[in-house]
Order: structure tokens, then sequence, then C-alpha cells
């Protein structure tokens, strides 16, 4: 029994390898840039536009939305890295629905990818916002004996975040693999679809997480204590 | 162990080329569409407005015309009914002036036609009256008419009563001027002595006397001295028929006029021509005496 995607192993030379996690991220990356190449290609201005159109611009606008509601001020700044945190996640649940495919962000180490692009993200937002010295100065905050604190929140939070979203989805393709061997007919399938649920909330909780990380440092104030905590499935 | 520290990386990279990707493909021409949208209805409102205001402008810019124009056309319009009024009264003042000088000139017509007709019965009359009388005469005696009314003339003066003979008397004696007698022809010297001679027997004294030849008395012999005079003519019965026939004539005009004709206004004339010899008598003589004595011969 396979815990993650990366036992998945295609091709090997040495220290590099080709996993399923990476050949499976890759065509979530290929569909993900086809389709809006595809679909981006005859973009109308106009009052009428396509469908697929309409249901992209829904999704980019809703994103945007999302991050203006968190706090930030100039989204489209900050669209690119939390979108497609969003989108890769949500798409990686999605999926789950295809025979034979296993989620990426069923994988630690995909997880903890993420987790340390947000951990390197917040800093560079930060810093990029507010320069070296106010971003470092939010560390000593309100007073120096915070220091260490705030130091630990950052590489716990980071870790809980490439755990939370591990044990999520690892969790839902584990929970499918035994039922399926216990109870085959019809309780896989509602099992499955709460697998969905489950994806999105995740995905959903992984990119607002990260949006709530980086407005912080942004703003240059301390986070307040993790709302996902209470959220977390 | 659960993370690939290979796999890790490799994820990283991934990650990071689809945020490139994504960036490139996706978020970029999306948000560029949806902005230049967004755009787009925005100035299209804002045409919209302008051409809204532009519209309020002219709709109100019309309406202001309209309004002058109104104005202006009911000012002509009572322009026109003033000057439509006084033409008609100009007019209706004409027709009515046309149509009064119509009647007058109709009226002065009637008047002349009666004017002509009197005057042609009146000329007739005297002829008629002329003729009968003197057939009359000349059937009655052997003199002619010419004599007799000369006899006539003379028998008047003879049998004038006192006080007008006493009146004329006195007018012939003192009278600066000859007596003048007048007659409608020019009298032969018998009846002249024969005049003369009642004159002087009448008034017992040495009358002069002038004698003169007037046609307009038709026939008859006439006496005149300082403002008196006596006179028998026939003139004096026509210029009687004529006033009677004058008023006559009046009086059917008025009740013609009258429509009506009241039956007193009928009463009226037939009076006249009996009382019309009276009016004529001259302050001496009495023509209503002479006329049963013209009779007589």
């Amino acid at each position: 029994m396979r815990l993650s995607p990366d036992e998945m192993i295609f091709w090997q030379h040495g220290f590099l390898k080709l996993n399923g996690t990476i050949v499976f991220t890759w065509a979530l990356m290929f569909v993900l840039a086809v389709g809006s190449k595809l679909i981006t290609r005859n973009l109308s201005t106009e009052l009428e536009r396509s469908r697929w159109q309409n249901l992209l611009e829904i999704v980019v606008t809703g994103i945007e939305k999302q991050i203006e509601d968190v706090g930030l001020r100039h989204p489209k700044k900050y669209i690119g890295f939390l979108g497609t945190l969003f989108l890769f996640v949500a798409l990686a649940s999605l999926c789950t629905v295809i025979p034979g495919y296993e989620p990426p962000t069923g994988s630690l180490s995909t997880t903890a990818a993420l987790a340390l692009c947000v951990l390197v993200a917040v800093p560079f937002f930060g810093i990029e916002e507010q320069g070296l010295g106010g971003y470092l100065k939010s560390y000593i905050e309100p007073t120096v004996i915070m220091l260490p604190f705030n130091i630990i929140s950052e590489l716990s939070r980071t870790l809980a975040l490439a755990v939370r979203l591990f044990g999520n989805m690892m969790s839902g393709t584990m929970i499918l693999a035994i039922l399926l061997t216990i109870t085959p007919f019809i309780f896989p399938i509602a099992m499955s679809a709460l697998g969905l649920l489950t994806g999105m909330v995740q995905a959903y909780i992984f990119s607002i997480l990260a949006a709530v990380y980086i407005a912080a440092a942004t703003r240059g104030r301390k986070p307040r204590p993790e709302p996902a905590q209470d959220i977390k499935a | 162990m659960l993370i690939d520290w290979f796999t890790v990386g490799a994820q990283a990279l991934n990650f990071i080329i689809l945020v490139w990707l994504l960036k490139r493909f996706l978020y970029k021409p999306i948000l560029n569409a949806v902005d230049a949208r967004e755009k787009r209805i925005a100035a299209e409102l804002a045409d919209a407005d302008a051409k809204k205001a532009e519209a309020q402008k002219e709709r109100d810019e019309f309406r202001h015309k309209n309004e002058e124009f109104d104005q202006q056309r009911a000012a002509l319009l009572s322009k026109a009914t003033d000057e439509a009024k006084a033409e008609r009264q100009r007019l209706l003042d004409d027709a009515r002036k046309a149509a009064d000088a119509l009647s007058a000139k109709r009226q002065e017509a009637l008047r002349s036609d009666a004017v002509n007709l009197n005057q042609a019965i009146r000329h007739r009359t005297q002829q008629e009256v002329f003729a009968i009388a003197q057939k009359a005469l000349t059937d009655l005696a052997t003199t002619s008419l010419e004599e007799r009314m000369t006899e006539v003339f003379m028998q008047r003066l003879r049998a004038m009563d006192g006080k007008a003979k006493e009146g004329l008397g006195v007018a012939l004696k003192t009278g600066s001027e000859l007596a003048l007698v007048r007659s409608a022809f020019d009298l032969p010297a018998v009846q002249r002595a024969a005049i003369q001679k009642a004159l002087n027997e009448t008034f017992s004294a040495e009358i002069r006397v002038r004698f003169e030849t007037a046609p307009d008395l038709i026939s008859g012999v006439e006496l005149t001295t300082n403002g008196q005079k006596i006179a028998w003519s026939i003139a004096d019965y026509l210029t009687s028929l004529e006033k009677g026939v004058g008023e006559l004539l009046k009086e059917k005009d008025n009740s013609e006029a009258k429509i009506q004709p009241k039956p007193q206004a009928k009463a009226e004339p037939q009076r006249g021509p009996k009382a019309a010899p009276k009016a004529e008598v001259k302050p001496v003589s009495k023509p209503e005496e002479a006329k049963p004595e013209a009779k007589h011969p």
C-alpha cells in the first residue's frame, strides 16, 4: 500500500527520478496552462463572450475578490501566487474523479514544497512592501521578547500548512482505497464526493491562509491567531 | 521518510513555473479583458450620459423653439384676425355706402320720374284745359276767347267789393309808376281802350296804364300796381291743379314708403285740390268768384 504518489517511480537515475507526483503535477500544469492558453487566445472585450471565457472570468475575479477581502490592497500583484496555489490544489483534488489518478497534493513532498513557497513568499512580499527594516521590525513587535515566538510561529505555521493539506488529501485517497476493499458498492461514491468537497475546502484554506500571512507581513502587524486552527478538518 | 527532497525541489520549481505560466496565459489576459470591458462600459456609459445631456439640451432647445413658434403663430393669427375684421368692416362700410348711393340714386330717379310725370301731366292738363276751355268758349260765344277774357276781367274789376276796390284805387292813384296790365296775348286796341275805360270808370280817375304781353299767363289778364294785383288767368287755375296733382303724387309716394297707408292720408289729397285755389288767392282778387264766372260764358 502506497502512502503517496512519490513511491510510484517511473524512472530513476541516481538522485534524479521521475515519480508519480512529478508526472501528475506536470499533467495538471499542462491542463491548466494549455486550457488557459486556448481559452484566452480569443478573448473578447465586448459585452458578449464565450462560456469558457465567462467561466475563467468568474474564477479569476472571484479569486481577486477573495484576496481583496482578506485585506490585500493590490490583489493583482498577489493573484499570480495565491491564485495559482488555489487552482493547483483545487484541480489536484478535483481530478481524483479520474480513475488511476493520484493527487500530487497527497504527497508530503508537494505540500512541503508549497508550504516552503509560502514561507519564502511571505518575507518576499513583506520586504517588497515595507522594506527590509520594516519587515524585520515586525518580528520584535510588540516587544523583543516576542522575537523567538514569532520565528517559531513562522516555522510552525509552514509545517502546519504542509501537513494539513497532505493529511487531508492523503487520507481522502487512503479512505477511498480502504473502503473499496471493505464495501466496494455505493459507499465509496459518497466518500469520493466528500473527498471532492474536502479537497475544495482545503484548496480554499491553503490559499486564504497564505493570503492572510502575506497580508500580515505587508501590513507590518502580527497576524491574529490562526483561524485555520478552528476550521481545520 | 515521507518527504523526498528531490521531489520537494522539483515541485517547488514546478509550482513557480506554473505561477509564471498562469500569470502569462490566465490572469493577465483575463484581467486585461475584464478591465478593457469595464473601461468600455464606463466609456459607453459616459457617452450615453453625454448623449443624454445633449438630448436633454436639444429637447430644451426644441421646446423653447416650439414655444416661441407657438407665440409667433398666436401673434400672427391674432394679427390676421384683426386685419380680417378691419377688412370686413371696411368692406361692409363700402357695401353700405354703395347701397346707400344706389338707393339715393334710385330715389333720385324715382323723384325725377315723378317730376317728369308731374310736368307731363301739368303740360297735358294745361293743353287739355286750354283746349276744352277754348272749345267751350268758342262754342258758347262768337267772340274770341281773348275778348271774352278781357270782358271777364273787366266784370271782375267792376264787381270788386268796397275794401279791395279802395285799396287798389289808392295804389293806382298814388303809384309813382304806370299800372301794368299783362296779358297772354297782344291785346287789340279796342280791348285796350275798353280796359282803360273800365279802369277809369271803376276808380273814377284817369288811370295811366301800360300794356305788356306775358305768355306765361297762358290765357288771361292781370293788373299790377304798386304791390297790388287783380287778375284772372288760366295759369292760376293750372297752378292750383298742378299743386293738387303734386300733392296727390307726394301722398302716393309717402303711402308707398309706409307700406301700410293710413285712411287719413288718402283723405287729405282729396281735400287738397279743392282747397288749393283758395291758397292761391291774391290779396285783392277772388279767384273762387271767377270760377263760376268762367263757367258761365
